[in-house]
């Protein structure tokens, strides 16, 4: 993280949601900055996966604002107003922010390599052969590089994880955003799929990661977001949050995963 | 039977094996109206069927309507209408069109006009079904790339919807083959309708009736291969495994529906 750098990648600020009566997230704000891994963790039903949705604007919300990289995301502000942005807008945002499923989504009429390339030559209308390497090299660095030839359904759970990340990559991200990656894998494949996280991690991708895994939390987050019921319980360190934690919502969730 | 019912071989023979020029003309029109009509109706059925999906709800209320006229009403009622009504009540008088070579009279236009609106009622409903079944993560996904509607649609869901589109669209293109003989009532020399001339002429109902059938069942089995190859083809990504989620009953959904 560059220390002269001090304006957020990603900003949350006072963000709330509502599915018709039920508010599902209740002012939550925080920052994320360059570099930084943030684990965002919390009871089931705590509006997590919102939250990510809410970032590249998969979900509208009802108030507040989110900024990528300075950018207002779902919205533009016209006279003093806020509105709701166009379609083209909000997609052309949305490249700059990466994100992996919890049940994956692969592409399943594409093989792996086509999942990858798909973005960058449809959406950003790059040259195939330059992209083709690139995604080649991807796969090479998610330990795919033999299954490039493969359609999403001859792979396993944690194989199509890893081409669902190389996807993402592929369109260069600033952020990338990770919903639950293993909660739907076979246990025996979770370990692989953390592996290339925690390296995504180390190379210094900004990473906003939806997760139950506490020991990648506490291994390679810098930060946690401890949520409950729609709004943020509390956040720190991961060393603080693990071993000190300040609410009593987060020691019980914690006692609760146990 | 009667007694006197007897069938002029040497006739019969005659035709089926050395059709005159007018019987190859008419079989001529009856595939390239086929062709165009279901061509058209296919097009025209995406778009509507694209309406029923939509936002907007006078969109929505516009393809429903549509589909519920079309499919409501006799194709045979539908034609007369179109030629004598629209011609009558002064819209659009069917003057000849020449493309080339090829004059297009009134009452071709009318046809393949009737023909191809028709079609594209059966077609939205077909478009529809197979679009909602695709998974929701499909769109998530593609949107989360930062593909714009339109992309998403061309390179992401119409790819996997036209896997369950192809066996009931061989049914329908089947259907409109068989259909065009009811354009024997706008005077249109097809197949159908120039048999019916030489009826009148030679009085051999019987012979010439089944060399009718017998054509018919040769462009639909032919239609059958095609069909077959284009199923192949959409299926190739089509793998079973353990992980993937088939949707069973969604083809004998389509199977038979007319
Ligand atoms: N599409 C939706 N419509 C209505 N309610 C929803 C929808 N999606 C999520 N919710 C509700 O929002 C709340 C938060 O859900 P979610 O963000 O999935 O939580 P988490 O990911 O933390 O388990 C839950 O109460 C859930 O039932
Ligand atoms: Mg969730």
């Amino acid at each position: 993280m560059a220390a002269t750098d001090t304006t957020p990648l990603v900003a949350l600020r006072d963000i709330r949601k509502s599915y018709g009566d039920v508010e599902v997230l209740r002012g939550v704000s925080f920052d994320v900055h360059r570099g930084e891994v943030v684990c965002l963790i919390g009871p089931s039903g705590s509006g997590k996966t919102t939250l990510v949705r809410c970032i590249n604007h998969l979900e509208k919300i009802q108030s507040g604002r989110i900024t990528v990289d300075g950018e207002l995301i779902g919205y533009r502000e016209h006279k003093g107003r806020i509105i709701e942005d166009s379609e083209t807008r909000i997609a052309d945002r949305r490249q700059k922010i990466g994100m992996v499923f919890q049940r994956f989504n692969l592409f399943p009429h594409l093989t792996a390599l086509e999942n990858i390339t798909v973005g960058p030559v449809r959406v950003q209308g790059r040259d195939l052969k330059t992209v083709t390497a690139e995604a080649l090299e991807l796969l090479a660095r998610v330990k795919l590089a033999d299954r490039a030839s493969h359609y999403p359904s001859q792979l396993s759970g944690g194989q199509q994880q890893r081409v669902a990340i190389a996807r993402a990559l592929a369109m260069k991200p600033a952020v990338m955003l990770f919903d639950e990656p293993t909660s739907a894998l076979d246990p025996e494949t979770v370990g692989e799929v953390l592996e290339v996280m925690k390296e995504l991690a180390q190379a210094g991708t900004t990473m906003i990661v939806v997760t139950h895994e506490m020991g990648f939390a506490r291994d390679v987050a810098n930060r946690i977001v401890m949520m409950d019921q729609g709004a943020v319980v509390e956040i720190g360190s991961a060393e603080q949050i693990f071993t000190n934690p300040q609410q009593e919502r987060t020691r019980a969730f914690f006692k609760a995963m146990r | 039977m009667s007694g006197d019912f007897n069938i002029d071989t040497a006739f019969f023979l005659k035709y089926l094996f050395n059709p005159p020029a007018i019987i190859w003309k008419g079989l001529w029109l009856t595939i390239w109206i086929s062709v165009v009509a279901q061509a058209l109706g296919v097009a025209i059925g995406l778009l509507i069927a694209l309406c029923i999906r939509s936002k907007r709800a006078w969109l929505r209320g516009f393809g429903k309507f549509y589909v519920w006229v079309w499919r409501g009403t006799p194709l045979l009622v539908q034609l007369v209408l179109i030629y004598t009504g629209v011609a009558a009540a002064g819209f659009y008088k069917y003057p000849d069109i020449q493309i080339g070579p090829f004059t297009l009279t009134g009452p071709l236009q009318a046809a393949l006009i009737t023909l191809s609106l028709n079609e594209a009622a059966y077609m939205a409903e077909i478009f529809r079904a197979a679009l909602s079944s695709i998974d929701k993560g499909q769109f998530d996904a593609a949107r989360a790339l930062g593909m714009r509607p339109i992309t998403a649609m061309r390179w992401i869901i119409l790819p996997q919807a036209a896997r369950m589109v192809v066996p009931p669209l061989g049914n329908e293109f089947t259907l409109m083959i068989k259909g065009t003989s009811l354009l024997a009532i706008l005077g249109i020399r097809e197949l159908f309708g120039t048999l019916q001339q030489l009826n009148a002429a030679t009085f051999r109902t019987f012979e010439l009736f089944i060399i009718a059938a017998i054509w018919y069942l040769i462009l639909t089995t032919i239609m059958g291969f095609v069909q077959k190859r284009l199923e192949a083809h959409y299926g190739r990504y089509d793998q079973p495994t353990a992980d993937s989620k088939a949707k069973p009953g969604l083809r004998s959904l389509f199977s038979g529906q007319r």
